[in-house]
């Protein structure tokens, strides 16, 4: 076999908690980030994502903390995104014992922090997280600022942008579907995927199974992210896993 | 006993006779993974050790890395001594030897990566850019993957583990090689000699795999 369909279900965090957005805002406390990660490593999760949102820069311990216990606990591979700027941001969360960062804003109006990071620690842990939405058909743009800033760059050469400055992965997520459950935009992500010869994870949308499994057989993702649907019990990851091998993808079989 | 400044020392539980386990501290971003992890797997004697003298008394060696072969190299090359008392201890002595991802690539001769750099030269090969054989295999290597004895080594067995890496050990004997994983092409899983192993999977990120692993690897008698 080859490299499994990885599952990620992602952990919107503020303050040290969870919460859930639907389209960035109506925020629903869910819990204790640590708790919740200890139980996704526990169901077999591919890799986990915590996404630092609405945080203050004066309030980076905050997380960097929640990393720390939860590398205590948890055996899995860990990615951390949310107002990572300088590549010493992304050391304090490496060191902390996260595997990966996620870059957003910062490498849109300084790309250099990619290379800065991949430079230092290497490709492997340095993610661009790319925040798009569609202007037009076949056209995406990035937004920064969760979704509310329009910058007029072109997704997909941002993207490419990003895989020569040497991003490791590319986790791409579409502002049209995010909290929506209407599925991945399949061709924003068929789209990236095409373009780069990094590993894509597909983000925002998913409402059901069958999302997951399109996001790979119709997006071309190589790891899906999901976070209600995880979250609020509707789906366990054994059955994303199954889903995905019941469609003919290579994924674990998670207890 | 030997304690490192700044770090927990937890008490043996159930044996007289503590083992030391040095986890060698180049500064190597995944050092607390791979800490938390031995403690995970009920290890009582790790120490997290940047200096020569715990290393050249270690009773097991742990050396991990992330990142660039030639910034790792030149970390644990610029640690005056460490690379002797590891040539001493491990080469010597026969001291068990674990080294994991870049820790592992740093077995080899060379490596080619933003330049050639040497290798500690204990196995022999060299570390390349893992090529994608098809459009449709990403780089790098990034996920859970096969882990594929080869031979019937003591601490390998099959099983799925998680990979993080875009360059490969190209070993010169395959006889060296304890396990192989698929990733568009055959990679080197685990590779080794003797009382030295090296494995390209991340056993402090692989669950309940990874684990049993370390395990393993702390209660191996070479």
């Amino acid at each position: 076999m080859t490299v499994r369909i990885r599952v990620i279900p992602c952990l919107d965090v503020a303050d040290g908690r969870v919460v859930k957005g639907v389209n960035f805002v109506d925020l629903k406390d869910a819990g204790d980030p640590v708790e919740q990660a200890r139980a996704y490593d526990a169901a077999g999760a591919d890799e986990l994502c915590f996404l630092d949102i609405g945080a203050s820069h004066e309030k980076r311990d905050t997380i960097i903390d929640v990393v720390r216990r939860t590398a205590e606990v948890c055996f899995m591979p860990v990615t951390v995104g949310g107002g990572v700027r300088t590549a010493d941001d992304a050391r304090a969360l490496l060191m902390a014992g996260a595997d990966k960062v996620a870059v957003n804003s910062a490498a849109v109006s300084r790309p250099e922090v990619v290379s800065d990071i991949a430079g230092r620690f290497g490709s492997q842990c340095m993610v661009a997280s790319i925040d798009a939405r569609s202007v037009e058909q076949g056209r995406w743009e990035i937004f920064t600022h969760g979704g509310r800033t329009r910058t007029g760059i072109d997704a997909l050469e941002h993207a490419a942008r990003m895989a020569e400055l040497g991003a490791g992965e590319l986790l791409v997520t579409s502002m049209d579907r995010d909290g929506t459950r209407d599925g991945y935009d399949l061709s924003l992500t068929r789209a990236i995927s095409d373009a780069v010869a990094i590993p894509v994870v597909a983000s925002g949308g998913v409402g059901t199974l069958d999302h997951m499994v399109e996001g790979v057989t119709k997006g071309g993702a190589n790891a899906v992210l999901a976070a209600s649907i995880f979250h609020f019990g509707q789906h366990s990851i054994s059955e994303a896993h199954d889903a995905l091998r019941a469609a003919g993808l290579p994924a674990r079989h998670s207890s | 006993m030997i304690r490192a400044k700044g770090m927990p020392f937890l008490l043996p539980k159930g044996s007289l006779v503590a083992e030391t386990i040095a986890l060698i501290d180049f500064g190597a971003g995944n050092l607390h993974s791979v800490h938390n992890a031995l403690i995970a797997t009920g290890a009582s004697g790790v120490v997290v050790t940047a200096d020569p003298d715990v290393v050249a008394a270690a009773d097991r060696i742990v050396l991990p890395g992330v990142g660039a072969f030639g910034a790792c190299r030149d970390a644990l090359a610029g640690i005056d001594g460490m690379i002797a008392a590891l040539e001493r201890r491990v080469r010597q002595e026969g001291t068990p030897f674990l080294g994991i991802c870049v820790g592992m690539q740093l077995l080899a001769d060379k490596g080619i990566e933003f330049g050639e750099h040497q290798g500690l030269g204990w196995i022999g090969g060299t570390v390349h850019a893992i090529e994608a054989a098809s459009a449709d295999i990403k780089i790098p290597h990034m996920g859970w993957n096969d882990v594929t004895p080869t031979t019937g080594h003591d601490l390998l067995e099959a099983g799925e583990a998680y990979y993080l890496h875009g360059y490969h050990f190209d070993a010169a004997d395959s006889e060296d090689i304890f396990a192989t994983t698929f990733h568009g092409r055959k990679l080197v899983s685990a590779i080794g000699r003797d009382n030295i192993v090296g494995v390209q999977f991340h056993p402090e990120k692989s669950q309940a795999y990874g684990l049993a692993f370390l395990k393993r690897f702390l209660e191996w008698k070479p």
